[in-house]
């Protein structure tokens, strides 16, 4: 009977993957098999499907039917599977959508590990991945190809951006609290080093696992450190839970918080009390300017939030493949990645935007620093930008290049 | 200054407190789920989202009905323990004679259906429940600051842990549930409603985990998943103390709270598989867990 319970305990572990139905169209032009496929490969339930998640397919199809629905005769359709923040998960979804479902584009693809594999699937099978969501430098370095494509953000800006600004206001040591994957790794060192390269010191980190449970502990580390600032090299619930546990441990009184990836959702979840006067980079912010609010405003008409950096990033993807599958007159990923590096890119969301020589897509990003309660004067009303970091400086530049197609 | 395996002796202490916050958590959920195990012989898989109905009460009752938190400590688990009656009385008490895997099944169905219906309502960023006014603030132990919330959750935990105990083991109407366990038509055969004493205990074991919720709820960020998220962990509690145990759930819930808390000064990067290892040589060296029979 005890052998049976703990089959039994183990069997209900699993949890079966929905599987989408196959479809076969005839084909028609230069556009394989006839018709446009768009993947959006993201996390549906797990803790980041806030920031990505549904609202990304949403995006993904406005940019589709703001598009016109068809390029080159061809219908574009959307298709979106969950890939649990599991690599093999990701990577099997990956390669089934490219080998059977006729699937051209996967776009968002939120998560560094599944980044890092589905980038694999993609070169091997010579299409395309528009990744919006991860933010692990390795996808234009260690793991770079031409069939990816780093979109909206990654560690080195966001490190750039907010390291930078903390060190020069005075905050030159560092303790890390690190997500132990992929991820978190690269945005520890990236920050490290710019942190460092602007005379400041890093004296510890701490490495907990994806999604703990409580902070607490890891927290209490960093406080012994006595490191001037605490830097969150970690996301989604995961920092939300961290922030929330160093104010209840009173660490924020003698050391300052820095959230090196905060996106406007976790903000929103965390109340302004909470979050006020944190600094942060972002590549995207709602309320920035007419346009933005535009389209943040229809965005919210059908999720009943405003976007995240991810949701702009993954319809402005969206609309430049489809632009340059047009303009290019394929639909094959060299040909459109070749395009797509000579056409203008820029729209609301990449201000100054370019694709660079190694995939890496620069535009101008945001230093902003969350309001006070007293400050906010209507529902989203969050932050305020501080600076503007130009396209040219906000990423790493290619010359640090460490793809080895690159590597000087 | 004192060393303790090369970390300060006070790091080492405020780390073996914060170790006993999280054990009571794993203690009164599996609490829970070996009371209902012991008696239903169900695997209950929905625990965590018990939990996690437990914290997001709290959060409606404050939301809808204004109500501190001092009440949701009342309503939630009792709201929750009527949820658990219906399900009892509705699906479960169909799959006693069947085999474990069947109950199990069932459960985790409905796990997978509220957690989905609370996360299409809600998100997965979380709400957010502020700590009550008179457990605000924090005490100076000397070697370290405790916020005195952590302090009550220690408390109130234990109290509900060894009164559950005391009731079980030590009462009349404890016997009853313990004969039950043993053999269900005998005891009714002397009388006791023996089919009304097995829905109130699922809903009590239910209650509990809501209860766990409730404490939980002003810590961290509440969220649907958040039940999920600890109920592995719970699950490989439940196995190292052995099925059904009563005391042993509510000891090695408290010592791998505290062993947990160890890894994570140590070498945190395993604090989320040191449970699971002891889990696998318990396995090996005492089939049955640290304080289970050999049925």
């Amino acid at each position: 009977m005890k052998r049976k319970l703990i089959s039994a305990l183990v069997a209900g572990a699993f949890a079966l993957a929905p599987v989408a139905m196959a479809q076969q169209k005839p084909a028609a032009g230069k556009i394989s098999d006839g018709v446009v496929k768009i993947g959006v490969l993201t996390d549906m339930s797990g803790l980041y499907s806030d920031l990505g998640g549904q609202g990304s397919v949403v995006a993904a199809q406005m940019a589709v039917d703001d598009f016109g629905k068809t390029v080159l005769g061809a219908k574009v359709e959307v298709v979106s599977a969950d890939h649990q923040n599991n690599a093999e998960t990701g990577a099997n979804r990956a390669r089934e959508w490219f080998d059977r479902q006729q699937v051209d584009m996967i776009t968002d693809v939120l998560n560094s590990g599944v980044g890092i594999a589905t980038g694999k699937i993609a070169a091997e099978k010579k299409k395309l991945i528009m990744n919006v969501g991860a933010a692990s430098t390795r996808l234009t370095n260690e793991d770079c190809n031409p069939n990816t494509i780093h979109y909206a953000y990654d560690t080195y800006a966001l490190a750039n951006g907010t390291g930078k600004a903390i060190v020069k206001q005075g905050g030159d040591t560092w303790f890390f609290l690190t997500a132990d994957y992929a991820f978190g790794h690269s945005l520890e060192s990236d920050t490290g080093n710019v942190v460092k390269a602007n005379g400041g010191k890093v004296v510890g980190q701490v490495r907990h696992p994806l999604n703990a449970a409580d902070f607490s502990s890891f927290l209490l580390q960093a406080q012994t450190s006595k490191a001037k600032i605490v830097g969150l090299a970690n996301a989604g619930g995961d920092t939300i839970n961290s922030i929330k546990a160093a104010n209840e441990f009173g660490i924020t009184k003698n050391q300052s918080l820095a959230g090196l990836l905060v996106f406007i959702t976790d903000v929103h979840s965390l109340g302004l009390n909470t979050a006020q006067g944190m600094l942060l980079t972002d590549g995207f912010y709602w309320d920035m300017d007419d346009q933005n609010r535009k389209w943040s405003k229809r965005f919210f008409d059908k999720m009943k939030k405003m976007p995240s950096m991810i949701h702009a990033g993954v319809y402005s993807a969206t609309m430049n493949y489809l632009k340059a599958i047009k303009a290019a007159g394929t639909d094959d990923a060299a040909a459109v990645v070749a395009q797509m590096k000579k056409m203008d890119v820029s729209d609301f969301f990449l201000r100054n935007g370019k694709l660079r020589e190694d995939n890496r897509m620069i535009h101008d990003m945001y230093l902003m620093q969350v309001k006070k309660q007293s400050e906010s004067k209507y529902p989203w009303d969050y932050y305020t930008l501080k600076a503007t970091i130009p396209a040219a400086e906000a990423f790493q530049p290619l010359a640090a290049s460490r793809c080895p197609q690159f590597k000087k | 200054m004192t060393e303790i395996f090369g970390i300060p002796l006070q790091a080492f202490l405020s780390q073996l407190l914060l170790g006993l916050v999280n054990g009571s958590f794993y203690a009164m959920l599996s609490l829970g789920l070996a009371v209902i195990f012991g008696l239903l012989n169900v695997v209950n898989f929905a625990h965590g989202t018990f939990y996690m109905l437990g914290a997001f009460g709290a959060w409606l009752t404050l939301q809808y009905l204004g109500l501190n938190y001092w009440f949701a400590l009342v309503i939630s688990p009792l709201a929750v323990g009527i949820v658990g009656i219906i399900i009892e009385k509705t699906m479960l008490r169909w799959l006693y004679k069947l085999d474990h895997l069947y109950g199990l099944l069932l459960t985790f169905g409905l796990a997978l259906i509220l957690e989905g219906m609370f996360r299409q309502q809600f998100g997965v960023s979380g709400q957010q429940y502020q700590v009550p006014d008179a457990l605000r603030g924090a005490t100076n132990l000397g070697f370290m600051i405790l916020p005195n919330y952590r302090a009550w959750v220690v408390v109130a935990s234990l109290v509900v842990c060894f009164s559950t105990w005391y009731v079980i083991e030590r009462t009349k109407l404890g016997a009853y549930l313990r004969a039950g366990t043993e053999n269900a038509a005998l005891t009714q055969a002397f009388g006791v409603n023996v089919p009304r004493m097995v829905t109130l205990t699922y809903a009590f074991g239910v209650a509990l985990a809501a209860f766990a919720g409730v404490l939980a709820s002003p810590i961290i960020q509440i969220n649907p998943l958040m039940g999920s998220n600890i109920i592995i962990v719970v699950f490989a509690v439940v196995v190292i103390g052995g099925m059904g145990s009563i005391l042993g759930s509510i000891l090695t819930g408290l010592g791998l709270g505290v062993i947990e808390g160890l890894t994570k000064v140590f070498y945190p990067e395993a604090s989320s598989t040191v449970v699971f290892v002891i889990m696998a040589i318990v396995l090996l060296v005492r089939p049955a867990g640290l304080f289970g029979k050999e049925k």
